[in-house]
Parts: C-alpha cells; sequence; structure tokens
C-alpha cells in the first residue's frame, strides 16, 4: 500500500488547498452579510416609518385633507387623487401597451418597423422619470392645454409606465406555445381571431402582472407630477379628468419637506399607507398569477 | 495488491442481474489473467459503484489502468463511461445527489479517502472535454491559469511555452499568445485545452471523447497528440469510435449498461486483445457493430 | 356550375370583407405601436423647443464653462457645473455602495446559494428597487442622516452622503440582477473546465465565470449609473437645495433632478428664462442618461463572448 499521501506531481506547485478553502468560505460570511444589510436596511426602514406612523393612522387621517395643522391634515384628497390617476393611466396605457405588444410579437416578427419600435421601447424605459415631467408639462398641460390636471398626471403616467406593460405583455405572448396559435389557423381563424380568441387568452396572467407593476409604478413616482405642477395643498376631491388634484408621493413630499417632526410622522403615516397599497397590489398580482397558471397548467376551469 | 484487488470484487458479487445472453457469464470486473500484465498502475478501480441521488449507474467496477499508456473505455451510450472517467477526478462531487462506494486509487492515494481535497485530485489528474472549451482569455493566460491558481513557483513563460509544445500547438501560435483562446479554430482549441490541462503537471490525463466536435484532420492530429503524450503522461479517453479506440489505446475497457440501465465492466484487456479476441460474446457484438 | 360559381363569388366577397377588417386591425394596432416612437419624438420635440429659446437668450459656452449657477437670483449665472457635479458627487456615492454590494451578492447568487436560498434571496432584493424613491428620500432625511451626524458632526441637514448612500440602496437590486443573469448566462462547460484544472468554487467564480461575464456586469453598472444621475426624489428631499460646486459629500449641493423640481415646485411664470432653465438642465440630463443606455448596451453586444 501506499506510504506517501502526496499526489504526484505536486511538488512544483505550492497549493495551499486550505488557504485557498478559507477564501471561499470567508466570500460566503461576507455575502451573507452584505445581503443581510441590505435587506435589514429595508427591514429598518419599514420598521421606522411604521413606528412614527402608526399613531397616527386613523380614520380621521384617512378622511380628511390637508391641513396647517398636523392633528387636522389627512390624506383624502391624496387618496382620492392617487386613485382617479391610476386609474386614468391604466385606461390609457393597458389597451396601448397590449397593442403594441401584440403588433410586435404577433405581426411586426420580421418587419423594418419591429427592430427601431423594440430599441426605442428599451430606450424609454431607460429615460429618468423627471424628463418624461418635462415631456407632460410641455405637451399635455401646454400645448394640448389641460392644465395641472388629473388627465395631464395620467397621460403623463401612462406614457412613462407603457415600457413596463409592453416588454410584459410581449414575454407574455412569447410564452404561448406556438401550436395552439398553428391549431387556431388550421381552423380558419384569421390572425386577429386567433389572437383574440386563443392567445391573450393564455397570456392573460403575463398581461395582469406586467400591468399590476405598471400601476405600482405610477402609484410611487412622485417626480413628474411635482414637474406638472401637481398640487401640493389641496383641499378638495377632483371630480372632473380636468380638475386640479394632489397624490399620495406628493403629499409625503410635501409633508417630509416641512421642518416640524409632526409633519414627519405624518409623511411616515402616508408612508404606511402607500407601501400597505403596493404590498396588496403586488400580493394579489402574485397570487393571481398562481392561480391563472394553475388553470391553463389543465386545471379544472 | 492484485490479490487483494481479486479478493475485493469476489465478495463484491453484485445482485444477481437479468442476463441477457446465456452464453455470457456474468462477470464484474475482469478478474487476474488481464490485470496481471500491469505491473505499474497509476490508476487502481477497486469495486466502484455510484449513484445519482436515487439511480445506480456503475455497479462493482474494478480495474487497473497503466502508466504511460493510453487507456480506451468504450460501450454503447449511456452505459456510463463518461461517469467512471469523471469519478478519476472526483468532478462528480460536483453533481449534488451523487454518492460513491468503493476506492480509486491514484498513484497509491486513494482519491476518495478522508482528507483528501477534490480541488487537489483535480490538479493530478487533469480533463480534456468534449467540446473544447477554452476560456474568453489570452492563449497565454488559458495555459498559465491552472498554474497561477495551483501555486506554480518556476518560470510561467517558460511553462506555457512547454506546454504548448507539448499539445503540439506552439507553431501556430507563438507569435500571438495574448490572442483570444477562442480566436483559434477548434482543433486549435481543444490542443489548448490539453495544453492548459499539462501545465499543471497532471500524472493522468482525461478525455471524454476529444474529438467528437471536430473534423477528420484535427482529429487525427489530436490522435498522434495522445500517442506522444503517452510517454509522459497516463491517459484515459472515453470514445464512440472503434477505429479511434484501436488507432490510439493500448487497452481497451468495454462497459455495458444491462436492462437495469447499471453500467458494469464487461471485459478489459490489450485493444489488440478486444479486438481480435474478444473473450465476451457482447463484446464481440459491439465491437463488430452489430449492436450499440 | 352555375351554383359553384354563385358560392364562390359568396366565398370570395367574405373573403375581401374578412381582408379588409384584418388590414383594418393590422392598422390599428401599428398606430398604437407608434405612440412609442412619438413619445420619443414628443420628448425631443418638447425639451428641444425649449432649449433653443433658452440658448438664445444664455451663451451656450457660458453655460458648459461658468462655475455659478445662480438663475433664481438677481446676479444671473447660467453654469451647469455645480448641478452636474452634484449629480456626479451623489451617484458616485451610491455607486460605491451598490457596486461592491450588487457584485458580491451577484457573484454569491450565482455561484455559491443553494437553489433554495436563491430562490428567496433574489425577489427580496429586488423589492429594494420596487419602493417608491419618495420613500427612501423620507429615509434619508429623517433616520438615515440623523443617525450619521451622530459620527459626523459637521453633516448638515441636507448632503449629498445620505442621499447618495439611500440611492445605492435602492439601486443594488439594479447591479445584482443584471449581473447575476450575465454570470448564469456562462456556459457550464467553463467551470467544468476550471474546475479540472483544479479550481476551488472561488477561484472558479472569481477567475473564470466573473471575467467571462464582465461586459454584462459592466453594462448592469453603467445603466445603475444611469438610474443614478437620472434620480430625482432622493436628492431633492435629502441632498439640498445649494448649488455649489463642490465634492464634499457633507454639505448641501443641488442635483439637475433636484433644481427641475425646485424651480418646479416654485411660481416660475411660463415662458420666462427661468422657465426655460429646467429645459436646458433637462435635456443634459436626458442626453446625459441616454448615452450611458448606449454605450451600456454597446458594450453588451459588442464585448459579448461569442462560446459557438
Ligand atoms: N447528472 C446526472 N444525473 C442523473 N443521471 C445521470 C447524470 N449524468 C448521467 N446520468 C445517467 O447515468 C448513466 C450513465 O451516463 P454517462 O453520461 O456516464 O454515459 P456515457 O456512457 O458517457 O454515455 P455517452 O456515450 O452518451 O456519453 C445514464 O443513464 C445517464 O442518464
Ligand atoms: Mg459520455
Amino acid at each position: 500500500m501506499a506510504t506517501e499521501r502526496t499526489l504526484p506531481g505536486a511538488a512544483m506547485f505550492r497549493t495551499r488547498i486550505a488557504l485557498r478553502r478559507l477564501q471561499g468560505t470567508l466570500f460566503v460570511v461576507l455575502a451573507i452579510a452584505v445581503v443581510a444589510a441590505s435587506l435589514a436596511s429595508l427591514a429598518f426602514l419599514a420598521a421606522d416609518v411604521l413606528g412614527r406612523g402608526v399613531g397616527w393612522l386613523d380614520w380621521q387621517f384617512l378622511n380628511s385633507f390637508d391641513s396647517r395643522f398636523a392633528e387636522r391634515a389627512g390624506i383624502k384628497a391624496a387618496i382620492y387623487g392617487s386613485v382617479y390617476m391610476m386609474t386614468f393611466t391604466l385606461l390609457l396605457a393597458l389597451p396601448l401597451g397590449v397593442m403594441t405588444a401584440v403588433y410586435l410579437e404577433e405581426y411586426a416578427q420580421d418587419g423594418w418597423f419591429r427592430q427601431p419600435v423594440q430599441i426605442n421601447m428599451s430606450n424609454l424605459a431607460g429615460v429618468p422619470s423627471i424628463i418624461y415631467g418635462l415631456l407632460g408639462l410641455t405637451v399635455f398641460v401646454r400645448w394640448m392645454g389641460m392644465g395641472r390636471s388629473v388627465l395631464a398626471g395620467a397621460c403623463t403616467m401612462a406614457l412613462l409606465v407603457l415600457p413596463i406593460i409592453v416588454v410584459a405583455t410581449q414575454e407574455a405572448l412569447r410564452a404561448v406555445p406556438s401550436g395552439i396559435r398553428d391549431a387556431s389557423y388550421a381552423l380558419g381563424a384569421t390572425r386577429s381571431q386567433t389572437i383574440w380568441h386563443h392567445v391573450l387568452p393564455q397570456a392573460f396572467a403575463g398581461i395582469l402582472t406586467g400591468n399590476i407593476l405598471a400601476a405600482s409604478r405610477a402609484i410611487g413616482e412622485t417626480a413628474p407630477l411635482i414637474t406638472i405642477g401637481a398640487l401640493t395643498f389641496v383641499p378638495f376631491v377632483p371630480e372632473h379628468p380636468l380638475d386640479r388634484f394632489t397624490a399620495l408621493p406628493i403629499q409625503i413630499f410635501n409633508w417630509t419637506s416641512k421642518p416640524q417632526t409632526a409633519f414627519h410622522d405624518l409623511a411616515a403615516a402616508g408612508i404606511v399607507v402607500l407601501l400597505a397599497v403596493l404590498l396588496t397590489m403586488n400580493s394579489v398580482a402574485i397570487i393571481l398569477r398562481n392561480r391563472a397558471g394553475r388553470a391553463a397548467g389543465g386545471g379544472r376551469r | 495488491m492484485v490479490q487483494q484487488v481479486s479478493e475485493a470484487t469476489s465478495k463484491r458479487q453484485g445482485p444477481s442481474l437479468p442476463d441477457l445472453i446465456p452464453s455470457a457469464t456474468p462477470r464484474v470486473g475482469m478478474p487476474a489473467p488481464t490485470d496481471e500484465a500491469i505491473e505499474d498502475a497509476a490508476i487502481e478501480v477497486r469495486g466502484l459503484s455510484l449513484w445519482y441521488t436515487r439511480k445506480q449507474a456503475l455497479a462493482d467496477v474494478s480495474l487497473r489502468i497503466p502508466r504511460h499508456q493510453v487507456t480506451a473505455l468504450i460501450g454503447p451510450s449511456g452505459c456510463g463511461k463518461s461517469t467512471l472517467l469523471r469519478c478519476f477526478n472526483r468532478m462528480n462531487d460536483l453533481i449534488p445527489g451523487v454518492r460513491i462506494q468503493g476506492e480509486i486509487d491514484v498513484d497509491g492515494v486513494n482519491v476518495y479517502a478522508p482528507g483528501v481535497d477534490p480541488v487537489e485530485v483535480r490538479r493530478a489528474v487533469g480533463m480534456v472535454f468534449q467540446k473544447p472549451n477554452p476560456f474568453p482569455k489570452s492563449i497565454y493566460e488559458n495555459v498559465a491559469y491552472g498554474a497561477r491558481i495551483n501555486g506554480y513557483r518556476g518560470d510561467m513563460d517558460e511553462l506555457v511555452e512547454q506546454s504548448l509544445r507539448q499539445a503540439a500547438l506552439w507553431d501556430e501560435v507563438k507569435d500571438d499568445l495574448k490572442k483570444s483562446g477562442l480566436a483559434l479554430s477548434g482543433g486549435q482549441q481543444q490542443r489548448l485545452c490539453i495544453a492548459r490541462a499539462i501545465a499543471v503537471n497532471p500524472d493522468v490525463v482525461l478525455m471524454d471523447e476529444p474529438c467528437s466536435a471536430l473534423d477528420p484532420i484535427a482529429t487525427a492530429h489530436i490522435e498522434d497528440l495522445m500517442r506522444e503524450l503517452a510517454q509522459r503522461y497516463t491517459i484515459v479517453i472515453v470514445t464512440h469510435n472503434m477505429q479511434q479506440a484501436a488507432r490510439v489505446s493500448d487497452r481497451c475497457a468495454y462497459m455495458l449498461a444491462g436492462d437495469d440501465l447499471i453500467g458494469r465492466l464487461v471485459e478489459y484487456g490489450s485493444t489488440e486483445q478486444i479486438f481480435r479476441n474478444p473473450r465476451d460474446p457482447r463484446t464481440e457484438a459491439y465491437i463488430t457493430g452489430r449492436f450499440g | 356550375m352555375q351554383a359553384s360559381l354563385y358560392t364562390e363569388r359568396k366565398l370570395s366577397r367574405r373573403n375581401r370583407a374578412r381582408d379588409a377588417r384584418e388590414r383594418l386591425i393590422a392598422g390599428v394596432l401599428l398606430l398604437a405601436a407608434s405612440v412609442g416612437v412619438l413619445t420619443t419624438a414628443g420628448i425631443i420635440a418638447s425639451l428641444a423647443g425649449e432649449t433653443l429659446r433658452f440658448f438664445q437668450q444664455v451663451s451656450i459656452i457660458d453655460f458648459l464653462t461658468d462655475t455659478q449657477w445662480t438663475p433664481l437670483f438677481s446676479d444671473q449665472h447660467f453654469g451647469i457645473g455645480p448641478l452636474v457635479t452634484a449629480t456626479l458627487l451623489t451617484s458616485a456615492i451610491a455607486l460605491f455602495i451598490a457596486v461592491p454590494f450588487g457584485l458580491i451578492a451577484a457573484i454569491y447568487l450565482s455561484e455559491f446559494a443553494p437553489a433554495r436560498a436563491r430562490a428567496v434571496i433574489k425577489p427580496a432584493l429586488e423589492v429594494l428597487a420596487g419602493v417608491p424613491t419618495v420613500v427612501y428620500g423620507f429615509f434619508a432625511l429623517i433616520v438615515v442622516t440623523p443617525f450619521l451626524q451622530r459620527f459626523i458632526p459637521g453633516l448638515s441637514t441636507f448632503n449629498a452622503l445620505s442621499a447618495g448612500i439611500v440611492m445605492g440602496l435602492m439601486i443594488i437590486p439594479l447591479v445584482s440582477s443584471l449581473s447575476e443573469d450575465a454570470m448564469s448566462a456562462v456556459p457550464a462547460s467553463l467551470r467544468e473546465g476550471a474546475y479540472g484544472l483544479g479550481s476551488t468554487r472561488f477561484e472558479v467564480a472569481t477567475r473564470v465565470v466573473f471575467p467571462a461575464a464582465l461586459s454584462g456586469i459592466i453594462a448592469s453598472i453603467i445603466l445603475a449609473l444611469s438610474r443614478a444621475v437620472g434620480e430625482t426624489m432622493i436628492v431633492a428631499i435629502a441632498a439640498g437645495q445649494r448649488p455649489v460646486l463642490t465634492f464634499d459629500p457633507t454639505v448641501p449641493i443641488e442635483t439637475m433632478t433636484a433644481y427641475i423640481v425646485q424651480v418646479s415646485l416654485g411660481d416660475t411664470p411660463y415662458g420666462s428664462l427661468s422657465y426655460l432653465t429646467i429645459f436646458a438642465v433637462g435635456t443634459s440630463l436626458f442626453v446625459m442618461t441616454l448615452v450611458m443606455n448606449v454605450i451600456s448596451h454597446w458594450v453588451v453586444r459588442h464585448f459579448r463572448e461569442q462560446y459557438d
């Protein structure tokens, strides 16, 4: 039996296995620390706003307009503004986004138009949101004469979230097996019938997820609304698309910018509401997606 | 040592298996006669079995691979050739759920013994893969990579040149060592991978179908190279090409997976004997192309 | 004979109607798809128009070389330098956090983490990018700055440091997710080759996979930088509104985006010179981020290794 325990050919190396193994171990420790630190800051942020804001969260807060006095201030106008704006945004962006994606995936597969539209979409996704604000200010507020209204905000926001919806819808359409299209064509269906009856229903979950993502983005965005001049002090509920408005993140920004700590706590309360809404929306998206996924997977309808 | 092997094999007669060909005696490993010819084994496998999670892929393989010769593992697809080859340098350790029983000595060191680091084993037992896989680095850095990480003490330029010369690539690339390894032709890439493997001064070089992605001329090049390299290294090659096995190998191991899909060693002997005078009818069937 | 001719004609009439409808639908879809292009055109038109009007009143040389930015004062200066340096300062601090954190997380997720840990950690990190920026602004101003002031006594209430750090936190997932994608796309055969030469997992990750994925990693960093440059609310809330040419991270500064917010919040009359400044600044910002995005795409396309 072998008496020597070293492997052949080792003499010309200083292999130092233990040291090299240690590098890996240290790296894993470091990486876990890095990940933990990032997630801990997030948890800390959540805990902090909850701690500051939870005392202010009551019906009065939800059902009052803004006020110079912290005790009387609330987010009624902001909630209405955000809900209206998000609704209009989706009404505009959803059909536009889905149609764009359908065109790119199902119609323009090899047309000259596809490439520039696709590149343009990915570049639009990288444009800073405040630039959309400047666009909205010039085009919607001034040129189209919408003023600093809910509608102007929604139009701006719709363009901002358009790339999100388009990309998500494209992915969902690509995931639909082509066998379904072939089967439909084989039955004599036209392209639009095939898409409407077979492809879109199959892609529903993905489209929905994309739209919820887009809605979350629209609800949280602040900068473009400031640029188009959404008011920070709105003691009324907008009743018309051309009414002026405020939105939840604007209200939070406004309170954060005030020197008094009472308003900071109000801002924290507003953040709690905003984060709760976002959390709910994303949970709903996950649940719906799972359910749709199961149905598409052959489960009972 | 020889005695120990036969002892081990006789003890580990595997579970009875349905025997497809009645005339063949079920053998596990190849007993004494051919093994005795090997005086100096670079690799010695004793009673090796392997499982992928639940599924067994190798059963009770025992064989001794002679130093400074070319040994070919042949057999139909899925019989466990690659699996066996990857046991020699513990590559299988990287696949989650792999379990191994038995022993493999490389130069007398049991590479599966506790306390042996697979990283060290892979330095001593090099590997060349089916598809050339040079790193996206310069030719020089490809060859120097292994030596660097293993803490090479000598002159790196010299080592790179010497390795490229041994791999019969030096003359083609000596003026262009900074060029990306990916910019070479397929056959050159494979020789670069060979140079890379021998730069860490291995004892054994494993090659898993090293020519299957290459054209006939590049293949001939690599085959010549294998013969050359056998003077300094022990070479184990997996091949599906019978002519190649006959051309380059000194010894052949024929493996086969039965109905249970578990790979076993059917016959092992000199290439001459395996091709001219196979003892097992299943080997003969495979060699003559009637099967596999 | 007659009957069949009749049905054929009827069929062809029906087909023609159907074709017309299909063509109409395709046309409507094409129209919808053009909105994205129109958006780009709108951005460029709206920025360019007002910016040109701005440069009719202010020399482009002054804009680029003057070291003061005081359009809202009586002694007007229009040197964008202070806004640009402030933007670069906060972005640099953000990258200083996000690049090491993001890359370590990416290497860990791609090469070390067990599948189950990865399935939890990756989406959890991505939550960081989903938090609205106004929330991060609040966090930077109300939580992080007071915390840092305990260690850095001279730290102003508004400063680049807190804003940059929090922004870095926000863009970690941008670096980590895209870099991880790039590393996961490195073929397994390269890893095998490296292991076969006696590499440890750490060496495979850092010396083979990481360099092989470098183009994707650099692209992710450029994208993160572009995000940081265009980020608005964090800096508008926490970094201040004082356009000074400095690289001191402890004093108030004003980034390009923060300036646009500042003017938008005030009652700047439409068409006035100070109104036009936000478009000049916006154009500069747009060009900067566009160049970065283009470079990032170009890096991916031109330096990606071709393995087959
Ligand atoms: N990673 C793995 N996980 C599970 N089973 C595997 C794995 N790799 C191989 N196997 C199984 O082990 C058996 C032997 O595979 P192996 O790759 O060793 O065969 P082979 O003889 O090299 O075949 P080929 O000539 O096609 O390369 C096969 O049944 C295969 O399906
Ligand atoms: Mg194989």
